[in-house]
């Protein structure tokens, strides 16, 4: 059986007055049923704009996809808007990042959940909206049979939130993308929203994309990772790897700039020095190579003038874009405070509640 | 919701009665205190070359000797209640809602005022039935084809449209449609009660006209509002949700971007109904548009007085609509 999501060499362009911008530059990734992906990135790393590509949204605006995008076997990117349509909401479905702009100020939850189940599925109102109370009841919305009727600014973040996932999943998705969900909320719902998203995943089987910027989230949920730089892969691999033996100048940044509670607190953090690149000007070679601690070691200025493939590294599926050789990559990382930090937290287990960090 | 409305209807009253103070204040303290005395003002009830007697009979009838407060008092109580004019030989009885006598033909006020309404409210209400349709729907179709050759043009065109006075835009079409081609020959006005067909017939050319005008700022404002709600995240969940997109731009943007069109749209037709001035006198209409004119030309008081009140209670029922009409369209606003 071919995997839900397959997306190979995906780019999307956008025509400005200042140039052309490339937003996505040849990403690729598949994804199981079941299992889930999480793409993390600075902001304008090109995340948020791949995702609509998925569930096509850029439609009617100036962007160029091209690549290919296959949903269970079935090309999108050159298929028909109406069919695409159909299937946005139904087989693939999408929650985003502040939940307050993303419902409707005039309509109740309720109804906008209604339409999002009626679109796709020929059913009486009265139906649809025991459907939506039973939804929000498995959302964990507390007496769903009178908030249906509240609108949005009635509710709580959280709640939001989890009205949001209601209606995504209203149509019982195989894919569902999570774009940033809990960055607009504090820290205490952040972490339920998360357990709501795994516990349904595991209840429905959907494959899930959560996309953010945030290492924790994806350490708690995610199988696969795939680190986006510029509208590149810059690394792709289980979680397992990308937390215990990353492969990526970039990667290591991240971790390294990433605050732990089990870590000593004298330990300053190190940031990644720079900022992200213009996706207008992407800097020749490895978009990394300006904040790069490690292009002396490379040498012969191939960093600035070749853009490094995604090679796989020393386990297998596991692959990173990165001029350095195998060994340079090793030691470098073993160096870093972070990979100590990292062999004593092991690998995050993804789906153990038990190894989440306390928030 | 009841509260809200009762609450607004004691305040339109205070505030109509602050209105009238202020207006009597400027058309019967002012004069009095720049020296004006009561014979003066009754000497212009009574013909060209009045008699003195006469105009001391009317400065009797009418009170115009009484102090202010009274007059005020009085000219309260008429329109509340009536009044009885008394000058010891005969009483006039002028009915509920007495805004006093004119000047110039000596009739009540307000016969004349509700006589000349209709017209008013013919003009008004047709063109902002057209100018609704028309300029909602250009806003929207430029705003979701922002840039394309249909926008320039009607962004144009409405340019234009609200740059154009009434009375240039009215008289070209008079020129072109009544006279050149006539489409419309002799527009006057012809009360739907006579004839409905004539009537619409001959307001198309007003309606037409004050339309333009206002069709072009309510597109602007509409294409504005378009662009701002369809670049709403709210949009893009609706997208996300698979609904076509005739439905995202009506039920989800449109239904946005037509809360300030709403409050607008209120105010405009409340002024309007106070009197279309420039259409009126450009098309002739004997509307209050008209009358106020001629109140004012003859610096007839009492009709100044009368078209005053109206025009501001009508606007204050406008704004009170408003307000209830933001409730039932925005959710999040309560009473």
């Amino acid at each position: 059986m071919a995997p839900l999501l397959e997306v190979s060499d995906l780019r999307i362009h956008f025509q400005t007055d200042d140039g052309l911008v490339r937003a996505v530059d040849g990403v690729s990734f598949v994804l199981e049923r079941g299992r889930t992906l999480g793409i993390v990135g600075e902001s304008g790393s090109g995340k948020s704009v791949s995702s609509m590509g998925i569930m096509g949204l850029h439609e009617g605006t100036k962007a160029r996809i091209t690549g290919e995008i296959r949903l269970d076997g079935e090309e999108l990117v050159n298929a028909s808007p109406a069919r695409v349509r159909e299937l946005r909401g139904s087989k693939m479905a999408m929650i985003f990042q502040d939940p307050l702009s993303s419902l409707h100020p005039y309509y109740t939850v309720g109804h906008q959940i209604i339409e999002a189940y009626r679109v796709h599925n020929k059913v009486s109102k009265k139906v649809a909206r025991k459907h939506a109370i039973d939804l929000l009841g498995r959302v964990g919305i507390p007496t769903p049979e009178t908030r249906v009727d509240d609108y949005a600014h009635q509710f709580s973040g959280g709640m939001r939130q989890r009205a949001m996932i209601a209606m995504a999943l209203s149509c019982d998705p195989e894919l569902l993308i999570a774009d940033e969900p809990t960055t607009a909320l504090d820290v205490t719902v952040q972490a339920q929203i998360l357990d709501l998203i795994s516990d349904l995943q595991s209840e429905l089987g959907s494959a899930v994309i959560i996309i953010t910027h945030d290492l924790g989230v994806v350490a708690e949920l995610s199988d696969d990772i795939l680190v986006m730089y510029a509208g590149r892969v810059a690394e792709y691999g289980s979680a397992a790897d990308i937390f215990g033996r990353p492969d990526h100048p970039y990667t290591w940044g991240l971790l390294s700039s990433m605050p732990r509670l089990d870590q000593d607190r004298t330990t300053r953090l190190v940031p990644i020095p720079g900022t992200p690149p213009s996706l207008i000007r992407v800097p020749s070679g490895c978009p990394f190579h300006p904040r790069c601690r490690y292009t002396e070691l490379v040498g012969g200025r191939r960093c600035e003038t070749e853009v490094p493939p995604l090679r796989e590294a020393v386990t297998p599926g596991h692959t990173a874009a990165c001029h350095l050789t195998a060994d340079q990559r090793t030691r470098q990382w073993a160096e870093l405070p972070a990979s100590r930090l990292a062999d004593d937290a092991q690998a995050p287990e993804a789906k153990d509640p038990e190894a989440r960090e306390p928030v | 919701m009841i509260y809200f409305i009762i609450r607004r209807l004691i305040m339109t009253v205070f505030l109509l009665l602050l209105v009238s103070m202020i207006t009597f204040a400027i058309f019967f303290l002012v004069p009095r205190l720049a020296g004006q005395t009561a014979y003066q003002l009754a000497a212009q009830y009574v013909g060209r070359n009045p008699i003195p007697s006469e105009i001391k009979a009317v400065e009797v009838k009418l009170g115009l000797n009484a102090p202010l407060y009274l007059q005020y008092g009085r000219y309260i109580k008429g329109i509340v209640a009536g009044i009885h004019y008394n000058n010891g030989t005969d009483i006039s009885y002028c009915p509920f809602p007495c805004f006093g006598y004119s000047f110039r033909n000596q009739q009540p006020v307000w016969p004349q005022l509700i006589s000349d309404a209709p017209v008013t409210l013919s003009i008004a209400v047709g063109a902002a039935v057209l100018w609704l349709i028309g300029g909602v729907s250009i806003g929207v179709l430029s705003a979701l084809r922002r840039g394309s050759f249909f926008d320039r043009l009607s962004m144009g065109v409405a340019l234009a449209g609200v740059s154009l006075p009434v009375f240039f835009t009215g008289l070209i079409a008079l020129e072109l449609f009544s006279y050149h081609w006539p489409i419309f020959p002799n527009v006057h006005y012809v009360p739907i009660t006579e004839n409905p067909l004539l009537w619409a017939r001959n307001l198309i050319l007003p309606w037409v006209t004050l339309a333009f005008l206002y069709a072009a700022l309510y597109a602007r404002l509409t294409r504005a509002g378009m662009l701002e709600t369809m670049g709403e995240d709210y949009i893009r969940t609706a997208r996300a949700k698979g609904l076509a997109e005739r439905k995202v731009v009506v039920k989800h943007g449109l239904r946005a971007a037509l809360t300030p069109i709403v409050t607008i749209f209120g105010l405009d037709l409340g002024l309007l109904l106070g009197g279309a001035i420039l259409t009126e006198t450009t098309f002739s209409f004997p509307g209050l548009g008209q009358f106020t004119i001629l109140a004012i030309q003859n610096q007839d008081l009492p009709e100044i007085m009368g078209v005053v009140m109206i025009a501001s209670f009508f606007i204050v029922i406008a704004n009170m609509i408003v307000d209830i009409l933001y409730a039932v369209v925005d959710p999040r606003v309560r009473f």
